[in-house]
């Protein structure tokens, strides 16, 4: 046996987790009757050998040995010293025995330590700001994962978005969506040159593509996994769908520390113009994750990522009825930038494909054009001004023609293409044409 | 998800630590944070001050990445031994000073208190970690209070084995009652 004052692992084998065996509110069944071996006459004790009596003091601790052999544990007891000095101490163990306590970590926790970690010693390769929202949001679902029990990995899940003029679904199942979060993951893996793809979704995934172009998108990837898997995915999805969160993490870490300047997050607090991040020329600002029909610079993508982990652990915990809270304020703060930093680019595609009107006035790009102010409000919130005529022409606050305010939630729940744009409950004011097609481009963000 | 982790993962961890790796720090909060608090919480029954000792864990593994030996066994347990350190000598602490403030009972009755604790946390561990054919005998004899012959007919093994996982079993939980007295346990035989 192992020396008793360390914490040994017995050996190498994997044990379950202790939750999904034992279950406290199940009615004890009854007192067990006695064991057909045994004869049940009182006035025939019961003879065992000393070998027997010895592998039968467990059991007897246990109260788990018919009422004839406790009597003849107990009768050895009194004669046998060795025997009498386990038979107490296994006693005394059974005391320590007490159902597992379900264990709900504040999922803040870990900012707060790793935070505090970070400022006793500076790390020499850190996670930059703008991964921070993947890494917390990918832990906050994790730490959801943990708590829901087998069946619920099954439980129906209907994804939503908004596709061109309404709001259509896909139905799934928890671990549907979870299968769906990692092989979008996999996009930004594939820009970042790691190996990711199990063969079959690659197999099936570029001759079921339906993006026009390009590699699969975000959907055919997704729909290619749900067909090449045989049975429903499981929880076993959880695994390698958080690796390869994990490997994404540390791996943009690299990245982002391997240009010649590491760029600090160039997100400005609520004065995006809409002209796009200040990319760096080099480094991981040079890195765009392909989407199938469109580009995201990475460090985009990795806060694209980031909102759809959370948006997607909110279809999950509402699933299997958990609460589930918005982001951090700050991160919170980089998702609703990324958004007012798409809109025109959104409204532009839109535009391209007839479901905008054209723009009122050509604008030379550098040029101030026409500008809605959207005020996002609560916590993260901020005010961006959206350049309306096109994505290259500058928003300017002289030339802002209509105003949208909302709360951040709703903000959050439009991009998602959870709710229509004419849903959306929100202050509006001014051009209405504008503020309609700015509402519509918001939906638009979503996909599958 | 308690997955044993194997001894390449133990040292790849410990070099990306050392290396200043900030994710690497991360990964290894994810894997073990729920072991750590738990610990702390069992011995401590307060959630702040299981926060409190999560953190000194976590800031003790990621400033000395290095006093971990993987020759000496693996991360988790080490981790544990190391939570279990810090969580009885807090524990002790403020009993220590409740005793000087209102000198209400003892110092063996503080003892007392402190053993039970260190105990109960190593338990805990114990059964967490123990070979999953035990724990599943003991679980079938205490939480669904079969008989040994029940359980072995529940676990397809013959009831001699039965009675030997639940002698076992209970063999390697009442180690937690050994040396708990100390407060600082020799983790991997030296210190820290």
């Amino acid at each position: 046996m192992n020396g008793p004052d360390r914490f040994e692992s017995y050996n190498g084998r994997i044990p379950a987790p202790r939750s999904s065996v034992e279950d406290g509110g199940q009615p004890l069944p009854d007192p067990s009757p006695p064991a057909p071996s045994a004869p049940t006459t009182a006035s025939a004790p019961l003879v065992l050998e000393h070998r027997v009596l010895k592998s039968l003091l467990g059991a007897w601790a246990l109260s788990a040995c018919s009422p004839e052999e406790a009597e003849a544990v107990e009768a050895h007891l009194g004669t046998c010293g060795p025997c009498a000095e386990e038979a107490l101490r296994l006693r005394d163990a059974v005391g320590l025995l007490h159902p597992a306590e379900p264990l709900d970590l504040d999922p803040m926790l870990r900012t707060r330590v790793l935070e505090g970690c970070l400022d006793r010693r500076p790390p020499r390769i850190p996670v930059p700001e703008w991964v921070a929202p993947y890494d917390a949001e990918t832990a906050r679902l994790d730490a959801l994962l943990q708590d829901i029990g087998d069946s619920e990995w099954h439980a129906p899940v209907r994804l939503r978005w908004f596709d061109r003029d309404g709001l259509v679904s896909r139905k799934t199942t928890v671990a549907g969506v979870l299968a769906h979060l990692m092989m979008v993951d996999g996009l930004v893996a594939l820009a970042l040159g790691l190996d990711e793809l199990p063969p079959m979704v690659e197999a099936s995934g570029h001759t079921g593509g339906e993006a026009s172009g390009g590699r699969p998108g975000p959907a055919e990837r997704t729909e290619a996994y749900w067909r090449a898997s045989h049975r429903p995915p499981t929880r076993a999805v959880r695994r390698p769908w958080r690796d390869q969160t994990h490997t994404l993490v540390r791996t943009v870490a690299f990245e982002a520390g391997s240009g010649p300047e590491a760029p600090a997050i160039a997100l400005g607090s609520g004065s995006g113009s809409g002209s796009g991040s200040a990319e760096g020329s080099r480094g991981p600002g040079r890195l765009s994750v392909d989407y199938g029909n469109f580009e995201l610079p990475l460090r985009d993508s990795m806060l694209d990522r980031a909102f759809e982990c959370w948006v997607h652990a909110g279809d999950i915990a509402d699933a299997v009825d958990y609460p589930y809270d918005p982001p951090a304020p700050r991160h919170l703060h980089h998702m609703f930038d990324l958004a007012a930093r798409l809109l025109p680019k959104t409204l532009a595609a839109r535009r391209r494909a007839g479901l905008a009107s054209p723009p009122r006035r050509l604008v030379a790009a550098g040029s101030p054009g026409r500008t809605l102010r959207l005020e996002v409000e609560g916590a993260g919130g901020g005010e961006w001004l959206i350049s309306l005529d096109s994505p290259g022409a500058v928003a300017s606050a002289e030339h802002e023609v209509a105003h949208i305010a909302l709360d951040g939630v709703e903000f959050s729940r439009l991009a998602a293409g959870h709710i229509a744009p004419h849903e959306a409950v929100a202050g509006l004011d001014g051009d209405r044409e504008a503020i309609r097609e700015v509402l519509f481009a918001a939906a638009s963000l979503s996909r599958m | 998800m308690a997955k044993e982790a194997p001894p390449r993962w133990d040292r790849t961890m410990q070099q990306r630590l050392a290396r200043g790796e900030a994710a690497a720090l991360g990964e290894l909060y994810d894997r073990f944070a729920s072991l750590v608090h738990g610990l702390a919480h069992r011995v401590l029954d307060d959630e702040g001050d299981a926060d409190r000792i999560t953190r000194e864990v976590f800031t003790h593994i990621w400033e000395n990445p290095e006093t971990f030996d993987p020759k000496q066994g693996p991360l988790r347990s080490w981790v544990a031994t190391l939570t279990h350190r810090l969580a009885v000598q807090r524990l002790r602490q403020t009993e220590a000073a409740a005793l000087a403030r209102d000198g209400s009972g003892t110092t063996e009755d503080l003892e007392r208190k402190v053993r039970r604790a260190s105990a109960a946390a190593r338990a805990d561990y114990i059964v967490t970690n123990m070979p999953a054919p035990l724990r599943a005998a003991l679980e079938l004899a205490y939480f669904q209070r079969r008989d040994y012959r029940q359980a072995a007919a529940d676990l397809g093994v013959t009831a001699d084995e039965a009675r030997r996982r639940l002698r076992l079993g209970l063999q390697l939980l009442s180690t937690a009652h050994d040396n708990s007295t100390s407060g600082a346990p020799p983790g991997h035989g030296r210190t820290w």
